[in-house]
């Protein structure tokens, strides 16, 4: 999801009874719905695991500002840049909260960004596709805000605390984000002329299968899932929730008139869910070992930002030292 | 490009809208407390979360070690006696 393909141990997860009396205690605590908070036990795994998983998390925020952040100059009407741009900052807030929550593990800001700066750590394979049109706003806003809240409300019961309070207030502010995708949507696709009905069907084609990928490989090509889910930092597999935000979506896109770019989408009178067909998952890991269509950009954008505000972080610091210092000596 | 120095970590308390305590709502980088008080504000309360802001220094703050969770919280533990519904009234002594 926003975290993709997070490694963990790579092992069957050990029976209770394979388990030193730390991490058995530590086991049954996640098993009774305990949460773990950032001073307690934890083995050197689950840390490990949720630094990557967090902080994997925290980038996709950051980075998700980027093709947004392209239209805000460009948003039709007042109104929708205004809310474009609350959106975008909500994305920096939601970008924050999770460092700090990845912080209180152990690792310092600046080794996340170093991470994420010399590709270490990655950030979700969505942000490495371009927003051509003025509708891919509204597809982002629907499809991928989509996929992300159906990952991120059950990450509310996640057994690390200040990840679950991140989310917590996370998913509060989403569901804004969703709507005003789909309020676009409809403002072209229903409400829109023949030119805009298309831009919002070509939106829908381009980004349908980089959203489904957004879930991560099918469940039996997940090798870390189990330990993941075993430590509760991870509440559902990739597969139901690719389900469910397809039983979700399809009937969104009948109602905006849309046609989703796959001849085996079809509901299942039998299981109850809809069929659908697989995305490519070969360009899924071509898009994640760094071949999309703008990873080098959006990487390039991110190490210049941080580049070039160097001076003004390092002069703020100077200032503030300076003042300490003045104060200091008056008392 | 220089090893410039991170800027401090700030705890940040809010007060919301109902005469509640500050409650802690996370934390975030800041050069000096002022700074802080005007990130917590785009951080932390863009949806009219609150009233008041403290922000405290995260390295100012000693806290309670986990691992003395048993000899700290164990003696309130047995004295049932400090909440109310240790003491049976009956009924018609009426509303208490």
């Amino acid at each position: 999801m926003y975290s993709q393909m997070v490694k963990s141990t790579g092992k069957a997860v050990p029976t209770l009874a394979e388990l030193s009396p730390e991490d058995r205690a530590f086991q049954k605590r996640i098993d009774r719905g305990e949460k773990i908070e950032p001073k307690e036990y934890m083995p050197d795994a689950y840390r490990k695991n949720l630094i990557r998983q967090i902080g994997q998390h925290a980038h996709s925020e950051i980075v998700g500002q980027l093709p947004e952040g392209n239209w805000i100059t460009r948003a039709p009407t007042l109104e929708r840049k205004a809310n474009l741009l609350a959106k975008v900052q909500d994305e920096a807030g939601h970008g924050l909260y999770l460092y700090c929550a990845a912080e209180t593990l152990g690792v310092s800001r600046d080794e996340l960004y170093q991470m994420l700066h010399d590709g270490q750590m990655k950030y979700s394979s969505i942000f490495n596709y371009p927003t051509l049109t003025w509708a891919d706003m509204g597809a982002v806003g629907w499809l991928v805000d989509g996929a992300a809240i159906m990952n991120q409300v059950p990450l509310q019961r996640t057994s690390y605390g200040p990840y679950a309070r991140a989310m917590v207030r996370i998913c509060k502010e989403e569901s804004f984000h969703q709507r005003q995708g789909f309020h676009i949507m409809i403002a072209m696709a229903k409400n829109g002329t023949p030119e805009q009905f298309r831009m919002a069907q070509d939106a829908l084609n381009r980004f349908w299968y980089p959203s489904l990928m957004m879930f991560g490989p099918s469940d039996k090509d997940s090798v870390h899932s189990a330990q993941s889910m075993a430590w509760k930092i991870k509440m559902n597999t990739n597969d139901e929730l690719r389900q469910k935000f397809v039983d979700e979506t399809a009937p969104q896109a009948e109602f905006l008139g849309l046609t989703i770019p796959d001849e085996k989408l079809k509901w299942n009178e039998a299981t109850g869910h809809y069929d659908f067909s697989e995305p490519d998952w070969n360009e899924f890991y071509d898009v994640l070992n760094g071949n999309g269509p703008c990873n080098t950009e959006r990487l390039d954008t991110r190490k210049k930002a941080w580049a070039d505000g160097a001076w003004v972080r390092e002069g703020m610091m100077a200032h503030a030292e300076k003042k300490a210092l003045k104060a200091a000596k008056a008392g | 490009m220089t090893e410039s120095k991170e800027w401090p970590l700030w705890e940040i308390f809010i007060r919301g809208q109902h005469g509640m305590s500050h409650r802690h709502v996370g934390s975030l980088h800041a050069p000096d407390a002022e700074r802080a008080i005007k990130n917590a504000r785009d951080v932390y309360t863009r949806r009219n979360e609150g009233t008041s802001i403290w922000v405290v220094e995260a390295s100012s703050i000693t806290a309670s070690s986990p691992s003395d969770k048993g000899p700290l919280y164990e003696p309130s533990r047995d004295k049932v006696y400090r909440h109310p519904s240790f003491y049976d009234i009956p009924d018609d002594a009426g509303n208490m």
